[in-house]
């Protein structure tokens, strides 16, 4: 089980290519992560009255989104992930005396966007608030942040994952958005405990943060992780924010709690410290388990902080966090209201139209959002639903898939199978991403062109794909020819090896001659062995027919 | 030449009847010569000859940058200077080189002003008397002057008076000549409580109409840099010069196209002056008021409406501005830890004993003080009864004035200070507390209301210590302010502290000063 949620949620993200390679079939690791999680949704199934009916568990997110942006929130320096420490660091960053905060419009516009994205009401006016605490990477003492009125509100994210009896359904749920705020992101510290000292870096101190705060209205790990999957492409389709959780761009909490259906919720833990995909559903369900665990031997759960120990697979309590924190809340004095305006006629006169932020042309460049963009694949080119779930998980698989068919005559369905399994395939393999693909679109749309006009056969096909993987630049007709890999289509050398087939194996001949057409498939088979995959199948069938008949 | 005005000592150096590095090494002597005033933390003797030689240069040339070309002027130890010490007069930034000018500053520096030295003050400006520093109290210069002593029949170095604060090393600057301007901070009236107590002129401007930037805070939401000279139109040059948006700090706010010199003959006839009732406080002294009459009869007398006002929410501001206050102080205070910057205690157990003990150390009781109550006033169970509550009572009090002013008065009279200057052995029988509550009672609900206010002296005391009267006038007409007060400083004829100083050894000089410079 442990191994297999390993898997699940490490494919579920496509994101570690090791487990990748142990699973290239991106579609079926996604059924096997929903047979895992249907013990979280035959939970949420209302009993028989008679039966207690059994504690589940809910989940809500806080989710901390690194605002893609080239400087700080309030600040002119840079924001680079892996820049040397320390330099990236203004004098406002090192929170010197007497320095103000400037607010960086570019950070309102991306937190604007990610608001409409995910439905939300758009506060024309918000506040900015401090919130103190003494930490070594927070410099000022405190963080600014939104904490009596934030830039969005009221939203929902609409996330999919497999689900039903085949695990083949597309189970769609929404999360309630709660709120979205602006707020500075802190250092880090690195702790050295043989010199017994901690380290500073201040480069990530006052970087832009999105924090999405999520209503509890999730069930189990795998709703979470499906969820926080779409919210991460909604930020990446809208260039927000980069996303990328192991560069902590994106962090999650979970407040997590059990309760019986109907009954008022449970007490609540916070579950920090997931910065890995990887980990989410897992340290979740565990979470969900340990407070069942806790309640069914009479205990009662602690309010208090954990954090996620990937090694262990369990959640263990914070010992830094214990207590309670009061955070001193006061409205950020050096900050006048953030205002945004609906369109440009609701503009006050003097204010510069390219100076200030207008909802009205953030929400027309919006662009085209992943849930519309999967129902568009379905529809346009005929293909499954889980399909349009594969291609929108890779960075640049939908343009490479239409690419694909803009240059073959070869129905959609039929190439898909290419893009996901073939070309993911390899890419998972060598975790590589899909623009640093050795095979362009064109090339796969020519190999694919030559097996639709009957040059060779699918099988040969693959194995030409694999060639053209290698060799990177050579031509799908180059590596045929250079290989001898055409179709066999001489008939009389095609005959021979035919009645080679046919005389060999006799018992064969006779259950076909018996009625059991299907064992000529496997003559077929043998043909093919000999041919090295190479003779064209309508040929060699016909071929066969006659001979068995 | 030293008493002169910037107007004047300006058109000095320009005709070149003295060099601004003449005029730079005598206000360095002088500085040397009355060190006991203890007006200043740092003198920036070497970089101002510098400035002052390049001055020089473009002087001579013609070339010059304007009116505050050559010109020495001190600064606030609470404003940063670029590889200056800035301390704020507290051990916790006793070694700080802050590596930035503060916007006002670098606004004075482009202008070619030369700057002799950053003054002495209370620690981060908590105080009214510039007696709670980690550099010892400053001195009013008008102790030492002829009349304190002839009436008081006082010896200097026992019982000194105190300048008020917290910009009381500013004051004693500009009104010992040592500068012939410079910047305070004004929080609840630490610029121009020690101008009254010290004979010069203070201007608070409108919040926001000067850059914060670099001003070490102590209450964000009030602060203003103030501008302190000796007389109205010194002022009035300066504010111009200073006011204006600044990327920088978001709370400011564009100036407004008004006139940028005062007219020489302002006419207050139909100027309505608003004498509010609640300003007849318990403890304002019978010369003060008698001043506050004989200047509202002057107005009364040259045409104008005086009428009494009535601020009904004065009486909250102080315990108002106290909760406002001490909570952005706790707040704005949270950053010196001894990581980045500033004093950091030999202690290192743990990273919060570390934080603990350099802190402890680093400042004195009033700002620990501060910090504590501040941190009460904000805990999650406190915050609606305390600042909540305080935040209501301020905008009470900012109503007040603005339908005071919606009503057609112009302007305010009212005291700047409740007495003259205190002795400072009678000062310090109070506690910083109770003496930031009874001194800042007239200068404080300008802050609370974001409001200009300017600071006049009018006349010395029977004892021989300056007294000053108040204008509040609308948001954003601080030139206009500056008109009313410049009104006043023709009408009362305050005298120069230069007209007394014959008790340094240097009459001599004085007397040749005075004469070239007519």
């Amino acid at each position: 089980m442990a191994t297999r949620s390993v898997a699940a949620s490490e494919l579920l993200y496509n994101m570690n290519s090791r487990i990748s390679t142990l699973y290239p079939n991106v579609l079926c690791v996604i059924r096997r992560i929903s047979t895992r999680s249907s013990r979280c949704h035959s939970q949420a199934q209302p009993r028989a009255k008679s039966v207690p009916q059994q504690l589940v568990g809910v989940v809500g997110l806080e989710i901390h989104a690194q605002i893609n942006s080239k400087t700080k929130l309030f600040s002119g320096s840079g924001v680079c992930f892996s820049a040397p420490p320390n330099s990236l660091v203004s004098f406002f960053d090192g929170s010197l005396p007497g320095t103000l905060p400037a607010l960086n419009r570019r950070c309102v516009e991306a937190a604007v966007m990610t608001g409409l994205a995910l439905n939300c009401t758009i506060n024309k006016k918000s506040y900015f608030d401090r919130k103190h605490y003494f930490y070594a990477d927070l410099p000022a003492g405190y963080q600014i942040t939104q904490q009596r009125r934030p830039i969005a509100v009221d939203g929902t994210l609409t996330y999919s994952f497999l689900g039903g009896r085949k695990r083949s359904d597309v189970i769609r749920k929404v999360a309630t958005i709660k709120q979205i705020q602006l707020e500075q992101d802190s250092g880090k510290s690195l702790h050295d405990d043989v010199h017994s000292q901690t380290l500073i870096d201040l480069n990530r101190a006052g970087v832009g943060l999105m924090e999405v705060v999520m209503e509890p209205d999730m069930s189990c790990g795998e709703e979470a992780a499906a969820a926080v999957r779409e919210l991460q492409l909604i930020l990446q389709a809208l260039g927000t924010c980069q996303g990328n959780m192991s560069e902590g761009q994106l962090r999650v909490d979970a407040n997590v709690s059990v309760h019986r259906p109907g009954e008022a919720l449970g007490i609540r833990t916070e579950v920090k410290n997931i910065n890995s995909s990887r980990y989410l559903a897992r340290a979740i369900d565990f979470e969900i388990q340990r407070q069942i665990d806790v309640l069914q031997r009479g205990g009662v759960v602690q309010n208090e902080t954990r954090a996620y120990d990937s090694k262990s697979g369990e959640t263990i309590p914070m010992r830094d966090k214990e207590g309670l924190q009061d955070y001193r809340f006061m409205p950020e004095p050096n900050l006048p209201p953030l205002i945004v305006y609906e369109d440009n006629a609701s503009l006050p006169a003097g204010v510069d139209a390219s100076q200030a932020v207008v909802v009205q042309s953030l929400r027309e460049g919006l662009p085209v959002l992943p849930s519309v963009k999967r129902d568009m694949l379905v529809q346009t080119y005929d293909i499954l639903p889980e399909h349009s779930f594969t291609l929108l998980s890779e960075d640049g698989l939908v343009d490479y898939f239409e690419a694909v068919l803009k240059a073959t005559k070869k129905e959609p369905r039929k190439v898909i199978g290419w893009v996901t399994k073939e070309l993911l395939g390899q890419l998972n393999q060598k975790d590589m991403s899909v623009s640093q693909s050795p095979v362009s679109p064109l090339a796969l749309a020519e190999l694919l062109e030559l097996q639709e006009t009957g040059h060779v056969s699918s099988s040969v096909a693959k194995q030409v794909f694999q060639e053209m993987w290698r060799s990177a630049g050579k031509s799908a007709a180059q590596i045929i020819q250079e290989q001898d890999l055409g179709l066999v289509s001489d008939t009389a050398q095609l005959h021979s090896i035919c009645q080679k087939v046919v005389d060999s194996h006799p018992d064969k001949v006779r259950a076909i001659r018996a009625g059991n057409k299907k064992v000529l498939n496997n003559l077929m088979g043998l043909v093919q062995k000999e041919t090295k995959g190479r003779a064209d199948p309508v040929l060699v069938r016909a071929m066969l027919l006659e001979k068995t008949s | 030449m030293l008493n002169l005005t910037i107007r004047e000592v300006s058109l000095a150096l320009r005709e070149g009847r003295i060099s601004a590095t003449e005029l730079c090494r005598r206000c360095l002597n002088r500085i040397k010569k009355t060190q006991h005033l203890n007006a200043y933390i740092t003198v920036t003797e070497e970089l101002a000859l510098k400035q002052a030689q390049e001055a020089d240069s473009r002087l001579q040339q013609g070339v010059s940058k304007g009116p505050l070309d050559g010109i020495p002027f001190a600064v606030k130890d609470n404003f940063c200077t670029e590889n200056i010490k800035t301390t704020c007069a507290s051990r916790m930034l006793r070694e700080y080189f802050p590596p930035y000018n503060a916007t006002v500053v670098q606004k004075l520096m482009d202008q070619g002003a030369v700057l002799v030295g950053k003054t002495n003050m209370d620690e981060f400006a908590m105080g009214a008397g510039s007696t709670d520093g980690a550099y010892g109290p400053v001195r009013n210069p008008w102790g030492y002057a002829a009349p304190y002593r002839e009436q008081t029949g006082a010896t200097p170095d026992s019982d000194w008076v105190i300048t008020g604060g917290s910009s009381g090393g500013s004051a004693a600057a500009v009104a010992s000549l040592t500068s012939f301007l410079a910047l305070g901070s004004d929080t609840g009236g630490s610029t121009r409580n020690p101008a009254a107590l010290c004979g010069v002129v203070a201007l608070k401007p409108t919040y926001g109409l000067l850059s914060r930037h670099g001003l070490i805070p102590l209450v964000n939401s009030m602060d203003v840099p103030g501008i302190m000279s000796r007389t109205v139109s010194d002022t009035a040059i300066v504010l111009g010069i200073l006011q204006g948006l600044d990327v920088r700090d978001s709370t400011t706010i564009p100036a407004p196209p008004s006139l940028t010199e005062l007219p020489e003959d302002f006419d207050v006839k139909n100027l309505r002056v608003g004498v509010p009732k609640e300003y007849h406080a318990p403890g304002l002294s019978v010369e003060t008021q008698a001043q506050w009459c004989r200047v509202a009869d002057m107005f009364e007398r040259a045409g104008a409406r005086v009428e009494q006002v009535s601020l009904p929410h004065t009486q909250f501001s102080i315990v108002c501005y106290h909760v406002l206050c001490h909570a952005e102080v706790a707040s704005n205070m949270a950053r010196f830890d001894g990581l980045e910057y500033g004093h950091r205690s030999e202690v290192n157990s743990s990273t919060e004993a570390m934080y603990a003990s350099t802190r402890h150390e680093g400042f004195n009781d009033v700002v620990r003080g501060r910090i504590l109550s501040g941190n009460y006033f904000l805990l999650k169970k406190n915050y609606q009864h305390y600042f909540v509550k305080a935040q209501k009572v301020r905008r009470l009090i900012a109503d007040d004035f603005r339908h005071v002013f919606s009503s057609g008065v112009d302007v305010l009279l009212t005291p700047t200070t409740l007495t003259d200057a205190a002795r400072y052995s009678d000062f310090t029988q109070e506690d910083n507390r109770t003496r930031s509550a009874q001194e800042d009672v007239f200068t404080q609900p300008a802050n609370m209301a974001g409001l200009p206010a300017v600071s006049v002296p009018v006349a010395l005391s029977r004892r021989g210590l300056p007294i000053g009267l108040q204008l509040i006038g609308p948001a954003v007409q601080d030139m206009k302010l500056l008109s009313v007060a410049q009104w006043i400083e023709q009408k009362v004829g305050f005298p120069s502290i230069r007209d007394y100083d014959n008790s340094r050894n240097e009459t001599g000089v004085t007397e040749r000063e005075r004469t070239s410079a007519v």
